[in-house]
């Protein structure tokens, strides 16, 4: 039994549909990162939760009790909003320690439990003032620090790291994991970059068009994305996608691709036939200066150095736009582009979904 | 940018200076009228040297008007303490009833709620005679003529609509996000108006009080209509100055001078409210 568990949550404002059927269980002390575009009601679903919206349909269940009559006071949830939402006349101390004078608490436990969050947050020094005196990376701090100072049994953080400096976001990547171990809280954390979806989620949940299309552990959703929409939503740069028609070979599924036959090293099953779309993640396209076997001629338009990789934007014979990634120095050789160039793609992990439908055809057994 | 410069160098103290003469001189000019006898206002061309005296003063504090014609009551000072209660007590009234109402109809959606705002609103649309004539009917059915209560009654007429229609606007620049952040944290909905909506809508509140009771203070044909010499403001007693042997212009200045500081004092306490700029750094703008 999930300790926080949604089931069939539906929710419209208006005509306009936002969940339409949404159901997850987390386990207790488990992060979960949900994830989605904006606008899918990713916020609308921790407000469900939190009890600020009630849901049109469906039921919210915290260790086992449905909490859906209660109001928000009575949940015991614990929330940071993504506009921080700090009471702008008081100072952050104030801020920090209003879920405890909502218990009651003694003043000389609430002094004690707010400075020993504050410290943990590094924001001691600034207890005394304002919101309005405040950097955003210490607003930001400020509302994480009220929504864990009553250490809740169910944590909702609505991406707390959206209006934060790149530095700070980074930092508080790495040390938000360690510091929401301490508590061993339920978490969901919401968020709309995939990248964070993945490196603080233990199993990530694609919320999409009013529904979770896949929750799952993070490298499974990238290797085995669920549907099309997915694929495309996780890595940068995007997912290479092209209409195909896979046919059965004897050595595998025959497609017809950039002017050349490329054959997928995978049982032909029940997609031979069908109108498809390949996937090829642009870290699996090889490119090379010297022809060879298998190789596919292409033109290299441009070549764009990003971070520590390079983006190749390639173009085949039949005109379709490939891109590529390759390491810095591999891609130091291309010079600025504009040549012929020699392409090797991993077959063997291209992925392929039904064009109708979007769902992923997996490789038959 | 030469002429940016001579534009706010030059033109505008001088253009700022023009008008706060020309709003500020007849007050100064009355200030001055009430230290002077009658003989001294009225005499040409006027001058601003003269002998001041106090007795405008202490003919109103003492309720005695000393005309050429002899000796009058006048009850002043009791006008003035009529206007003190009524404009109060309706502003508080409105108060109590706008600032919840007024968080109603920004907070929440219900049916008709436009339109009994808009109704609100348009009780100021009305010319106030119209309602005078049937309400004074009424009033003489219910007892209610001649009495404060009465009179704070139809006085919401006045403020409360501006009390609602100011402060919904407050109300509704408050980020919902913040209520919703206290609510759970764990604190119920009375104590979240109380704590979180009152305090952030407070320099609109402080506003619309100090406004409505201006307009309250300065009221006059409801008073004239619906009230007696004991319940009278200051506005309709000042028609007391208009006597049989002539107008006491230096009772009038005083009378406004006096009638004025209660509404200055609370200006200047309200400042400090309204230039607060409290809901800043709430939320990620």
């Amino acid at each position: 039994m999930s300790y926080l568990s949604i089931e069939q949550v539906r929710k419209s404002f208006g005509k306009t549909t936002v969940l339409e059927d949404v159901s997850l269980g987390v386990e207790r002390g488990e992060m979960v990162a949900i994830f989605g575009p904006s606008g899918t009601g990713k916020t609308v679903l921790l407000r469900l939760i939190s009890g600020v919206f009630g849901p049109d349909a469906g039921d919210v269940l915290i260790g086992g009790h449905s909490v859906i009559a209660r109001g928000p006071e009575e949940r015991d949830v614990g929330m940071a909003f993504q506009n921080f939402a700090l009471y702008p006349h008081l100072p952050a101390f104030e801020n920090i320690a209003s879920p405890l004078r909502a218990r009651g608490l003694a003043g000389a436990e609430i002094e004690r439990r707010v400075r020993a969050t504050a410290e943990l947050l590094k924001i001691d020094h600034v207890l005394h003032h304002l919101p309005r005196e405040l950097s955003n990376g210490q607003k930001q701090r400020t509302a994480l620090g009220r929504a864990l100072v009553r250490e809740p049994k169910v944590l909702l953080l609505d991406d707390p790291l959206r209006n934060v400096d790149a530095k700070l976001r980074y930092e508080m990547r790495v040390e938000l994991p360690r510091l929401l171990k301490r508590f061993e809280s339920t978490v969901l954390y919401v968020t709309q970059d995939y990248k964070e979806a993945m490196a603080l989620g233990e199993r990530v949940a694609v919320l999409n068009q009013g529904r979770f299309q896949q929750v799952d552990r993070p490298a499974a959703i990238y290797t085995r994305p669920g549907r099309v929409e997915i694929a495309r939503l996780f890595g940068d740069p995007t997912i290479n996608l092209y209409p195909c028609r896979p046919a059965a070979e004897a050595d595998g599924l025959a497609i017809e691709l950039f002017g050349s036959r490329l054959v997928l090293p995978r049982a032909a099953g029940e997609t031979a036939g069908r109108p498809c779309l390949i996937g090829l993640r642009p870290e699996d396209v090889q490119i090379q200066l010297e022809p060879a076997p298998g190789a596919i001629p292409v033109e290299l338009d441009a070549v764009t150095p990003l971070n520590v990789r390079t983006v190749l934007f390639l173009r085949a014979a039949d005109r379709s736009e490939i891109l590529a990634t390759c390491s810095e120095s591999v891609g130091a050789r291309f010079g600025r582009g504009h040549r012929q160039v020699f392409m090797r793609l991993d077959l063997a992990k291209a992925l392929l979904f039904d064009q109708a439908s979007g769902q992923h055809l997996p490789a038959a057994a | 940018m030469t002429e940016a410069t001579l534009w706010s160098r030059l033109l505008r103290p001088v253009l700022l200076t023009l008008v706060a003469l020309f709003f500020l001189f007849p007050i100064f000019w009355v200030f001055l009228m009430s230290f002077q006898t009658n003989e001294q206002i009225l005499r040409i061309p006027p001058s601003l040297f003269f002998s001041p005296t106090l007795d405008n003063y202490w003919g109103l504090v003492s309720g005695k008007l000393v005309t050429a014609a002899g000796t009058l009551e006048l009850p002043f000072m009791r006008n003035l303490w009529n206007s003190v209660v009524l404009s109060t007590g309706a502003v508080l009234l409105s108060l109590l009833l706008g600032v919840p109402a007024a968080y109603a109809f920004a907070r929440f959606k219900f049916r008709l709620g436009e339109d009994i705002a808009f109704t609100l609103l348009s009780f100021r649309f009305a010319p106030p005679l119209l309602v005078l004539l049937p309400l004074n009917l009424y009033f003489q059915t219910l007892g209610l003529n001649d009495t404060y209560i009465g009179l704070i009654w139809v006085y919401q007429l006045i403020t409360l609509p501006l009390i609602l229609w100011i402060v919904r606007g407050y109300f509704e620049d408050i980020s919902p996000d913040v209520e919703h952040a206290y609510r759970v944290d764990g604190h119920g909905w009375l104590k979240t108006f109380l704590k979180i909506s009152i305090p952030l809508a407070r320099p609109g509140i402080a506003a619309a009080a100090l406004l409505s009771f201006i307009f309250a203070w300065n009221n006059f044909v409801f008073a004239l209509i619906l009230g007696s010499s004991s319940i009278q403001p200051v506005t309709v007693g000042a028609l007391a100055f208009v006597t049989a042997s002539g107008i006491q212009y230096g009772q009038i200045a005083a009378a406004v001078v006096l009638s004025i500081l209660p509404t200055l004092t609370l200006a200047l306490y309200a400042q400090r409210y309204l230039v607060e700029g409290l809901s800043l750094g709430a939320v990620k703008g």
